[in-house]
Order: C-alpha cells, then sequence, then structure tokens
C-alpha cells in the first residue's frame, strides 16, 4: 500500500488516467462502456461521419430498456418509432461488434440492471453509459459516470473521456435501520438535507455500519439516486458482499484469475486516513419511510410529517420553490401528506426493480387487495430478475393482488413506452424523479417513495404508512 | 480538428425565470424517440409552451419580440436531471449560442461545452439587471464574454464566471474534446495494459 492514504475515488481516478489534456482536463480511460438505444444512436452517427471505429467492442456492452413496450413482445413494435430505435441499435451493434443482450437473450433489461447482473460491474473500475443513472454501479466500488452523447461517442472512439477529477464527499450512515424503513428511505432522506444541487461537483462515497450491513440491492438503491442530490457519482467500498455477489456471474474472473481479482478490488477501498472534501453522517435511527410531495427529489417528508406551507419558508426562494410544487402536485399547505389519494402504483425502475424489492412487496401484500379504482403495475427490471420472480411466484402474488405484471424495462419510469399516467393522475412510484411531466403526462404528479410504500399506498389508496398498514413492528 | 474559437457571443437574450429547470422540462422524453438530433428545437421547453391541450402559453421564448434571441438567461441549478445530451441539443437547435444562469447541474455543463455552447455563472440581482434591460429593450444586443468573462448589454456590464477548464477549451477552440482523444491512443493502450480487467477474453 501506498505511503500516503488514498480513497477508492482517487484511486481509480489515478489508474485509469492516460494524460493530461491541454485545457487541465484528464483523459481517462473508460474501462466498460454500457450503451442503450435512446443516447447511443447519435453517437454512432457521428462516429460515421467521422469514419471511426469502435476501439474496444469488447468492452462496450448493450440493451434495450428505455422504449422497449413492456406488455408487447412481438416485432415490429405498434410504435414505428420505438421500433426503429430497436433496429437501429440492433444495427449499430452488429456492424460495431458490441455484445447486444436482445430481448431474444434472456438477459434484456434495465442497463444498470443487467451490468450488475451479468458480473460486469466490477470494483476498481471506471464506467460510463449514457444515463444519469449510471452511478448505480457505484455500489460495487467502481467510478460510474453518467455521459451525453458526444461523450457516447467519445467513449465508443477512444475508450476515454476528457473530464475534470471530482471532490470527495465521504456520508456515513450509522446504525440499524428502523423497521419499515429501506434503502430508498436513506437516499430520499440524504437528498432531503442535501437538496438537489448540494452534490454538484462531488463524488459521494457511502459508508458506516449501515452501508456495510446493506446487500448489494441494496447498495445499488442508494448509489443510483447520488444523481438527484447532483453528485455525478457515488460509491461503496467493495467488501466481502461484493465479492459475494460477483462469484460465479457470467463475466466475473473465474479460477485463479477470482482470486488475483479479490485481492485487486480489497486494495482499491479507501485507506484509513484519507482525504475527505467534505464528510457528513447521519443516525440510520432518524430516517423514518419518506416520500416526496413536490416536482423535485429533494422536496420529501417522512410519511407523518405535514406538506411545507411556503408562509412558514425562511427564504424567497423556497417560498417560491414550496409554491410552484404545491401548485403542480395540487397539494394542500400544511396537510398531512399520508391520505393523499392516488391513482396509480408503480413498482419498477433502475432504482426499485430488482428481486429484492419484488420479494419485499409480496411478502406484505400476499392476500391483500389493490384498492378500487387504483392502476396498479409491476415492471421487472431484467428478464432475469422477470424469471427469478415467476420461479418464486412472485408475480402470481402480486396479480392476485391486482397488479399487472410486466415484461423488463423502463417503463413509467419516463414513459417513453406506453405506460403513461393520464392527465393529472397521482401515482405512488418506486421511480427516482418526480420531476413534472416526468410519467408520461404534462400534468401527471408522481410521489416517490419505496417499494413497500407503494403497495400499501396500492391497497388502501392514498399514501400511507406501510408500517400500518402491513401492521410491521 | 479545427473547431470555432468562441470567445464571445453577441445577439438578442431571453430570461426564462426558475431555479432547477431539469431536462424533462427542457426537453420531454417523448420527443427522444429519435434516431438523430434534428429537428429537436422546435420541442424545447415544449410541455411549458402549450398547455394540455396545446394552446400555447406565451412562454417568453415564444414571444415575438424575443425571436431569433441567442443568449439564454436563467436561475440556478439548470439542466438538472438526465444525462440526455437532447437537452443541450434541443437549445443549440432552436439557435442560443450561451446560457447565463446563477449555476448548472455537472452533465448539463459537460454536454454543453462540448457543442460549444458557453454556460456562465452570474449572480442572481445581476441576472436580474440584464433581464430587466431586455425587458426594457428585447432587441438590446447582449455580449457573453467568454474571454474577459463579462456580459455586456447597452453600455452596462456584469461579471461572470466559468470553470477554467471550459473556458480554456472554448477560447482556444478545444471544445469538441474527440480530436485529442483520438491522438493520445498509444496512452490509452498504454494505460489499458496495465488493467487486466480489460484484455480480451482468451
Ligand atoms: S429506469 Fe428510469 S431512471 Fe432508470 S434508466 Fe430507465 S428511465 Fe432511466
Amino acid at each position: 500500500m501506498s505511503a500516503q492514504p488514498k480513497s477508492l475515488f482517487q484511486k481509480v481516478w489515478e489508474a485509469h488516467s492516460v494524460r493530461k489534456l491541454a485545457n487541465g482536463q484528464t483523459q481517462l480511460l473508460i474501462g466498460t462502456h454500457l450503451i442503450h438505444e435512446v443516447t447511443s444512436p447519435q453517437a454512432f452517427g457521428m462516429l460515421r461521419d467521422l469514419g471511426l471505429k469502435v476501439l474496444m467492442p469488447h468492452r462496450t456492452f448493450a440493451t434495450v430498456d428505455h422504449i422497449v413496450p413492456t406488455n408487447e413482445l412481438v416485432e415490429p413494435y405498434k410504435d414505428p418509432l420505438a421500433q426503429a430505435m430497436m433496429d437501429e441499435l440492433r444495427k449499430n451493434c452488429a456492424q460495431f461488434g458490441v455484445t447486444f443482450f436482445d430481448r431474444a437473450t434472456g438477459k434484456q433489461g434495465i442497463v444498470h440492471i443487467v451490468g450488475p447482473e451479468q458480473g460486469i460491474t466490477q470494483p476498481g473500475t471506471t464506467i460510463a453509459c449514457g444515463d444519469s443513472h449510471t452511478s448505480t454501479h457505484g455500489a460495487f466500488g467502481a467510478i460510474a459516470f453518467g455521459i451525453g452523447t458526444s461523450q457516447v461517442r467519445d467513449v465508443l472512439a477512444t475508450q476515454t473521456m476528457a473530464l475534470a477529477p471530482l471532490k470527495v464527499r465521504r456520508i456515513e450512515v450509522n446504525g440499524k435501520l428502523r423497521p419499515g424503513v429501506y434503502a430508498k428511505d436513506v437516499i430520499l432522506h440524504i437528498i432531503r438535507l442535501t437538496g438537489v444541487n448540494g452534490g454538484t461537483g462531488y463524488a459521494y462515497e457511502y459508508a458506516g455500519s449501515t452501508f456495510d450491513g446493506f446487500t448489494m440491492e441494496e447498495r445499488m438503491t442508494v448509489c443510483n439516486m447520488s444523481i438527484e442530490g447532483g453528485a455525478r457519482v457515488g460509491y461503496v467500498n467493495p467488501d466481502e458482499t461484493t465479492f459475494a455477489y460477483l462469484k460465479g456471474r457470467p463475466y466475473s474472473p473465474k479460477g485463479a484469475a477470482w482470486d488475483e481479482a479479490v485481492a485487486r478490488w480489497k486494495a482499491y477501498a479507501s485507506d484509513p486516513g484519507c482525504h475527505y472534501d467534505d464528510v457528513m453522517k447521519i443516525d440510520a435511527a432518524d430516517i423514518a419511510p419518506t416520500v416526496t410531495w413536490g416536482i423535485n427529489p429533494g422536496q420529501g417528508i417522512s410519511i407523518n410529517e405535514t406538506i411545507p406551507d411556503p408562509a412558514k419558508a425562511t427564504s424567497a426562494d423556497e417560498k417560491a420553490g414550496i409554491e410552484e410544487a404545491l401548485a403542480y402536485m395540487k397539494l394542500p399547505a400544511g396537510a398531512p401528506i399520508k391520505g393523499t389519494k392516488i391513482n396509480v402504483a408503480f413498482l419498477g425502475s433502475c432504482t426499485n426493480g430488482r428481486l429484492s424489492d419484488f420479494r419485499e412487496v409480496a411478502k406484505f401484500i400476499k392476500g391483500k387487495k389493490v384498492a378500487p379504482g387504483v392502476r396498479a403495475i409491476a415492471v421487472p427490471g431484467s428478464q432475469i430478475v422477470a424469471l427469478q420472480c415467476e420461479k418464486e411466484g412472485i408475480d402470481k402474488v402480486l396479480a392476485e393482488a391486482g397488479f399487472e405484471w410486466r415484461a423488463a424495462g423502463c417503463s413509467m419510469c419516463l414513459a417513453m413506452n406506453p405506460d403513461k399516467l393520464i392527465g393529472d393522475e397521482l401515482c405512488a412510484s418506486s421511480s427516482n424523479r418526480n420531476f413534472k411531466g416526468r410519467q408520461g403526462s404534462i400534468t401527471g404528479r408522481t410521489v416517490l417513495m419505496s417499494p413497500v410504500m407503494v403497495a400499501a399506498a396500492a391497497v388502501t389508496g392514498q399514501v400511507a404508512d406501510a408500517r400500518e398498514v402491513f401492521s410491521v413492528n | 480538428m479545427a473547431l470555432e474559437k468562441i470567445t464571445q457571443v453577441a445577439g438578442k437574450a431571453v430570461f426564462v425565470p426558475g431555479n432547477d429547470i431539469d431536462t424533462d422540462r427542457i426537453i420531454p422524453a417523448r420527443f427522444m424517440k429519435c434516431v438523430t438530433f434534428d429537428g429537436l428545437g422546435e420541442f424545447l421547453f415544449f410541455d411549458v409552451r402549450h398547455t394540455p391541450e396545446g394552446v400555447p402559453t406565451g412562454h417568453p421564448i415564444d414571444k415575438p419580440e424575443h425571436k431569433g434571441a441567442k443568449i439564454l438567461l436563467s436561475g440556478a441549478n439548470f439542466g438538472c436531471g438526465s444525462s440526455r445530451e437532447h437537452a443541450p441539443q434541443a437549445i443549440h437547435k432552436a439557435g442560443f449560442r450561451a446560457i447565463v444562469a446563477e449555476n448548472f447541474a455537472e452533465i448539463f455543463f459537460g454536454n454543453s461545452t462540448t457543442l460549444g455552447i458557453p454556460c456562465v455563472n452570474a449572480s442572481r440581482e445581476d441576472i436580474a439587471k440584464v433581464a430587466a434591460a431586455i425587458e426594457k429593450n428585447p432587441s438590446l444586443e447582449v455580449v457573453v464574454d467568454v474571454e474577459k468573462l463579462e456580459v455586456r448589454f447597452g453600455g452596462e456590464s456584469i461579471k461572470v464566471t466559468q470553470r477554467d477548464s471550459a473556458r480554456d477549451a472554448l477560447v482556444n477552440g478545444r471544445w469538441d474534446a474527440i480530436g485529442e482523444l483520438l491522438d493520445g491512443k498509444p496512452q490509452v493502450l498504454e494505460t489499458a495494459a496495465k488493467l487486466p480487467y480489460l484484455a480480451p477474453a482468451a
């Protein structure tokens, strides 16, 4: 180990630094490039215009998630634009020699679920994807960046991108979460504290005993939403939990190479006493089931709080923010959030569309029914998640409760496929963004929460405290 | 590749007030069903510019007096949300060549710089001053000077800031990094050779 203690971010950054560019940025090697149908076609187009090839096709992996219909399996899809994007990705992967987890492979799914599932996401690596939730992969101790299409082009052509280093903020959460409180609540709580741009310029290192005890899926849920707090990158130091998850996955090293890899991965973890630009500490016991009331993920409150009142705002900015949010959400200032009527319940997304999410919901919803008038859909994050849920009978439990069980995709997280809110429907959603119009209707309303809270909202027809609804204590 | 040196942007400006204007608002996801960026300009701020029934709402960028504006002024945390380059692309295709805001979300800032759109930061008070001046005279020429880090308008000026690397890239015509990145190929392969996970499968 080097004399100077370093953070994981620093070590990975240094190992992947190619050289300094003229403008002072670093040319950073991107070891793993994940692509999907929405942000890659223009990049391949630029490559063709410039007469360039993909430098490392064996380090480039594609899947289809955003536009793929989740209730239609046979092509051509009814939406010709969706079909065109599908065809374009297929053509690009074939022409440039990129591995494509197409639907026919049985491995298709949301890009941030597929990478870990396949063992492509590994500690000590750099990952880029034309999607802001790429931070998810940081759960494995990777430095994973969401990038724009021109950078997708850069990574395709050069396997690098131009970037300035980030500062590192360590966010320590210690202690045991109270019953009924989940990883989703942890990240909603963090973003509530930092605001939506508090993380600008930072990579987040999530640590502390709460994270040590988390499963990989829980770590992914938290890292996933780093960007909602403004941080482009979020990671957890790799440990035994990480290695156990990766062992035996299709792209994980095998045999002697596995032991070597684990030794290397361990060495990437932050050294004790390394420098952090900022440290934030949170007591796990202070976190309650959290829901949003507004139009950005920082506008969250615990389930037992009341909707903020602009009259009580401490600044003109805050007042204007609350007023704008409440006008859009059509929610009364000062009223309890609990009891707010919902129209739609959505389970899924790269934040909470994994096996553990559906297992947890199935455990509580078994024998219960979705309230009359509520449209409820459950969308597995990948074909593998779907298959596993089906093997365990989770799909049946959800279907009996009144959830529609769908095929894998992003679905109503951003509604680029046919799953959309209608008019000003209010959706209890396990996804990650509650922006105006996010779920496909320009007046549609989103309340973010954990999957079990979505289940509680579905069965009661209102924003509810899952601990009461399901007698959790 | 020789790129234009972007030292300043001059033209009419328009103020789009608000904080945390996210990428879903800049370009709603449904307009991202496309395989090229062509034509995205007309969908800029689409859902704010139209009611659900499709009636124009009189958004600032639709006002006749702001037609042809090249400079966009806004509030804090502009461009938060997704990594979609469709957002700065829509802004560019709608004719804007510079953005002045209190501050910008990280990915949006990087994407814009790569397209040669200077994003400069100014204080809220200063942005309000420029906004007031263009309100009085919408055809006022506003100059975003990336080199001198100031915005000039009708004999007045305000100070702005910008990250050094972005400013350097813009004024020296290096805002699109692809040429320089391609030049580094020998070093890229050298760095890659030291990282076992990058080796092609045996
Ligand atoms: S699930 Fe939602 S946030 Fe995740 S990749 Fe898909 S659209 Fe983006």
